[in-house]
């Protein structure tokens, strides 16, 4: 798989270490009232779909950023990256 | 009609004419008591077991494609009881146990091999991990054996003992286990549970659940509505996909395991060799190719296939092991895509859906644990309490801090 890095362009996914589901970003409320129930859905939970896919990479081997990955589970292909910095600090992680 | 000696005999006499279908291909019926989704090897000793040992009848297995076309027709056939915890290493034993027994149960030739499994160290801490995990096997009930260096020298002479990062130091040897023919256990359980009155229903993939007040009434399948008393599905990878037609999010990601094998060669391996310091795993197979592999791609994924990283990562730990494996031609290869739980253990456990039971989390081995996972996800089905080898393998695990970490690695699939 080749990711298009927003700054560096084609990078092979080898330079890559995957995390997984984008919504990683989104961690809870430590002080909300359902902050343990909220917070073993955020560490073990996943909605682990067979289709689009947001997903966490850090570009470990090159710039060491994150990025959000958008790729299909059904082929392998890549639709998008983006600086996982931006999708966070837009506010628009996938839920 | 039962298999035997003497029923090949007479075949042979008569030209083999007398072979039947080994399971009928039956309608499904508009209901049933008992509804398995999900014809692997899981689904079918389901089947099985709740036919034979718990006596229920009205039962159907759903399976989308052919029986035996997931994962338990793509794995590398390896079984085994050597697992260190308390939670895990009674379900394991009891699996070997009926392993043993197998064939006699099903009237199937599985042809479970016995050969031994070694899982080598190269090192002071892996050696003292090994001893505590051999103790740990023991102590369960199952067999352990700690090699020097010259014991894994007799037990397999032709690897490299000198690599300079992992030199190996010796190995755990565990002798009852070994591998068994992969879709000869399907075909097995299928054949006995339609003998028990089974309707095992290809071609019929299960599209959503009617649930109503929280209590499961049936299937919506490719081939139409299927009411059910109780739902137990065991699909494996599917099992992300499958749930959340249920509206169910499961601590289970799925990711793609790629294995290889070489074209035929005469016997070279003595039994299952695994080097987990250099991702490789070998064992030969009775028609005489080597069948191997190493590590998961580690990406989510629903593609049947891997990618080429991990295909050049598994020959590296080969040529690294076994140089003399680098003479021979690599026959085919393939990938299964794996439900990965978050502590690498499985659940069989009711939902919180009445009516409504889930049997998956397998990652990489749950081949292994094919007759116990049907002994007691028949058990659950039929009784509504959990067997007592599989007490610790519950939805609320992670909630309640009771993980089964088998590999202390913490809540990361992609690391199992
Ligand atoms: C390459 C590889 C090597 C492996 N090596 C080993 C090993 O050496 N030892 C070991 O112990 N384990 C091993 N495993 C793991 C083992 O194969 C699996 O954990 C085990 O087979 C899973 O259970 P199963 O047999 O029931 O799964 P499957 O055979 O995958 O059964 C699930 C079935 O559900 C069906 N299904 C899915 N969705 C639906 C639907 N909506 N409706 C109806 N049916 C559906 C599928 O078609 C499939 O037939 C390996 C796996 C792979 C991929």
């Amino acid at each position: 798989m080749i990711i298009p890095h927003p700054i560096l362009g084609p990078r092979d996914a080898q330079e890559f270490v995957y995390l997984g589901d984008a919504s990683l970003l989104n961690r809870p409320d430590w002080q909300a009232e359902d902050a343990s129930s909220a917070f073993h859905d955020y560490q073990y939970q996943r909605n682990n779909p067979a289709g689009v896919h947001r997903e966490l990479w850090f570009h470990e081997q090159g710039d060491r950023s994150w990025l959000v990955v958008t790729r299909d589970t059904t082929t392998h292909e890549i639709l998008k990256a983006e600086l996982a910095r931006d999708v966070a600090l837009a506010g628009e992680t996938a839920k | 009609m039962s298999y035997s000696g003497f029923r090949l005999i007479k075949e042979a006499l008569r030209g083999h004419s007398g072979w039947k279908p080994a399971w009928r291909n039956p309608e499904p019926q508009p209901g049933y008591d008992f509804v398995i989704v999900g014809g692997g090897g899981h689904g079918l000793a389901t089947a099985h077991y709740l036919a034979k040992v718990y006596r229920k009848s009205r039962i159907a297995v759903l399976e989308k494609g052919w029986i035996g076309g997931g994962n338990v027709g793509r794995n590398t056939t390896i079984i085994r009881s050597n697992y260190l915890l308390a939670g895990n290493e009674p379900f394991y034993e009891l699996s070997l146990q009926l392993w043993e027994g197998l064939e006699q149960d099903l009237n199937y030739n599985a042809m479970v091999s016995q050969r031994g499994v070694m899982n080598l160290f190269h090192s002071d801490a892996q050696r003292d991990a090994a001893r505590r995990r051999g103790n740990g096997m023991i102590l369960h009930g199952s067999d352990a054996e700690l090699l020097d260096t010259d014991g894994v020298r007799r037990e397999a002479p032709f690897l490299n003992f000198n690599n300079a990062r992992f030199p190996i130091k010796g190995a755990l040897m565990h002798r009852r286990g070994g591998t068994v023919r992969h879709d000869a256990v399907a075909w097995g359980y299928a054949r006995s549970a339609d003998r028990h009155g089974v309707d095992i229903i290809q071609n019929c993939e299960v599209t959503g659940f009617r649930i109503e007040n929280n209590k499961v009434l049936g299937v919506e399948t490719s081939r139409g509505y299927i009411s059910a008393g109780k739902i137990g599905v065991a699909v494996a990878g599917s099992s992300g996909r499958v749930m959340s037609q249920a509206g169910m999010r499961l601590p289970i990601e799925s990711h793609v395991l790629q294995a290889f094998v070489s074209e035929g060669l005469k016997p070279v391996l003595p039994g299952v060799i695994t080097f987990g310091a250099g991702h490789f795993y070998v064992s030969q197979s009775d028609k005489g190719g080597l069948v191997f592999g190493g590590d998961i791609d580690g990406y989510n994924t629903y593609a049947q296939r891997g990618n080429l990283p991990v295909v050049e990562d598994v020959c590296e730990g080969g040529m690294a092991l076994m140089p003399m494996i680098g003479r021979t031609r690599l026959l085919r290869m393939w990938g299964g895509v794996m439900d990965m739980s978050m502590d690498g253990s499985p659940i069989i456990d009711r939902t919180q859906i009445d009516g409504l039971y889930f049997n998956g989390g397998w990652c990489y081995g749950g081949f292994k644990a094919t007759p116990a996972s049907g002994r007691v996800f028949a058990h659950l089905l039929a009784t509504d309490t959990p067997h007592e080898t599989a007490t610790a393998y519950r939805f609320d695990r992670f909630e309640k801090g009771l993980m089964i970490d088998e590999k202390g690695v913490g809540a990361q699939p992609n690391l199992h």
